[in-house]
């Protein structure tokens, strides 16, 4: 039979197993490209040429080499300069740098989209800039981005299969390996593939309700 | 950025009543455009100035380089005796940085055309924000002076409200309250009933007149209400081509205005209605 059933719910467990791996390297990497996203967006709108260059060729860097070279480079030429790290650590940190560039960008569309006369109140009242920043800024530019970041979620979350190939243990890496002990790939793969769809319906679906609750407390 | 004052020294201290605000040979370029051109205006204590004039003459520019939005390209503004534009080094002055700025822009506050309320703030949080920010009072102490000046401005019972649920005129009062609640020493107010609908544009008025009376503020506004420039103010300036082209007390502006164009403008505006 093309399909085997029994192997096919013999193998499931495993996969289910794994996949909290790929969850975490997803939420994990997800929260760091939030985070580092919001400081390279800050950096390069600095006043200081330097920083704000600085950052540009840097982001621009990250983004327009792939993703697959840089996982690699983190995990065997950091060692190189006495930087060891284990692969899952590897794997998401530069998922998490990857995706940080593509979030800077979105954030910097959101943080541009604000008023001038926002800024100019601001000043008026004489704020901060790191004030301006977390209670003026920030809490206007981010709402109208979230779908945007949402979708980057789920990009990064398609992505987690190349961490197999520096053998993190994550939903890919283990149907490789049950393939090869069993010499059956069809099922393992196939149910990767469905957990993969699955979740990203998923996701897309929540990310389509927060766009439409968000449109509304826009309009509030 | 140290780009060095070849003049004018500060002014002596003296006895006589400083100006609250100096401006002193003001140029304001952009490009080849020469928007305020070697500007002279001294502003006495609590005198109300209102500022006239076709769009284009410079008289939004005078408000937003004393708001420090705008870079001044020559001169010097003071402001109670103070540098505003420089600051003193041991070179002697040069170009204030954004630290000196934060520290002398307080004596400050602007009303704008547009309001630029906070939109995701209530109208108390719009108020409390800079006073607990910036001035480092604690929450209950700045929501109480919010509470007060927005009674005062009439919106005691808007508190909670957020911005998008008010009326113009109702914005453009928090809007005042919220500069107010940084007791500044100079209101500045540009144009800030000429986005609003005419029947509120009185709310707004009064709001002003009432603030003159109870506090002892320094204003320089800029408006297209005449009537109301010169019922308010203690001096008019019309502003032609980036140049005071006459100035002197609202009856004679008015009334008696002696220059061509200053009596082309107010036809022209009278006219309008």
């Amino acid at each position: 039979m093309f399909w085997d059933w029994d192997y096919a719910f013999e193998v499931l467990p495993v996969l289910a197993r794994a996949s909290i791996v790929t969850i975490q390297a997803t939420v994990l990497g997800f929260i760091l490209a939030l985070v580092l996203g919001l400081i390279f967006a800050i950096m390069r709108m600095s006043r200081n040429r330097a920083i704000s260059g600085a950052t540009t060729a840097v982001v621009e860097f990250i983004r327009s080499t792939p993703l697959l070279i840089q996982i690699f480079f983190i995990y065997f030429v950091l060692p190189e300069f006495g930087i060891v790290l284990d692969a899952f650590l590897a794997g998401t940190l530069a998922l998490g740098i990857h995706y940080a560039t593509y979030c800077s960008e979105v954030y910097r569309a959101g943080i541009e989209a604000i008023p001038r006369g926002q800024w100019e109140a601001a000043t008026a009242l004489n704020l901060s800039p790191a004030t301006t920043f977390r209670d003026i800024i920030i809490p206007q530019a981010i709402p109208p981005v979230v779908p945007a970041l949402g979708n980057y979620l789920v990009a990064l979350f398609k992505e987690t299969p190349l961490l197999s190939a520096i053998a993190v243990l994550e939903l890919m890496q283990t149907a490789k390996i049950l393939g090869s002990q069993n010499f059956r790939y069809i099922e393992p793969i196939t149910l990767v593939g469905g957990f993969f769809l699955i979740f990203s319906l998923i996701a897309s679906a929540a990310n389509r309700y927060a766009e439409r609750r968000l449109a509304t407390i826009g309009k509030r | 950025m140290n780009d060095m004052m070849s003049s004018p020294p500060l002014p002596a201290a003296t006895t006589e009543t400083q100006p609250m605000v100096r401006f002193s040979g003001v140029t304001k370029r952009y490009g080849d455009l020469t928007v305020l051109d070697n500007l002279d205006l001294d502003v006495a204590p609590q005198e109300k100035v209102a500022i006239i004039g076709p769009s284009g003459s410079g008289k939004t520019t005078v408000l937003r380089m004393l708001m420090t939005l705008e870079r001044i390209d020559d001169g010097i503004i003071y402001v109670d005796g103070r540098p505003l534009t420089h600051m003193e080094s041991n070179s002697g002055l040069v170009r204030a940085n954004e630290k000196y700025l934060r520290s002398v822009r307080g004596d400050i506050g602007m009303v704008f055309q547009h309001f630029n309320l906070f939109p995701h703030m209530t109208v108390l949080r719009n108020c409390t924000e800079a006073p607990i920010n910036v001035l480092g009072l604690p929450k209950a102490e700045a929501e109480e002076r919010a509470v007060e000046l927005l009674e005062l401005v009439g919106l005691g019972d808007k508190l909670g409200e957020y911005p998008q649920r008010l009326s113009g005129g109702q914005k453009q009062r928090v809007a005042i309250a919220r500069a107010l609640a940084m007791r500044p020493k100079v209101m500045l107010f540009d144009e800030v009933t000429s986005a609003l609908d005419p029947e509120l544009v009185g709310e707004v008025l009064n709001a002003i007149r009432m603030l003159g009376k109870q506090f002892q503020l320094t204003m320089l506004m800029v408006t297209h209400q005449m009537g109301f420039a010169k019922e308010f103010a203690d001096r008019v300036c019309f502003f032609y081509e980036g140049k005071i082209h006459e100035e002197g007390p609202p009856e004679q502006i008015f009334n008696a205005p002696e220059r061509e164009r200053t009596q082309q403008f107010l036809s022209a505006v009278l006219e309008a209605g």
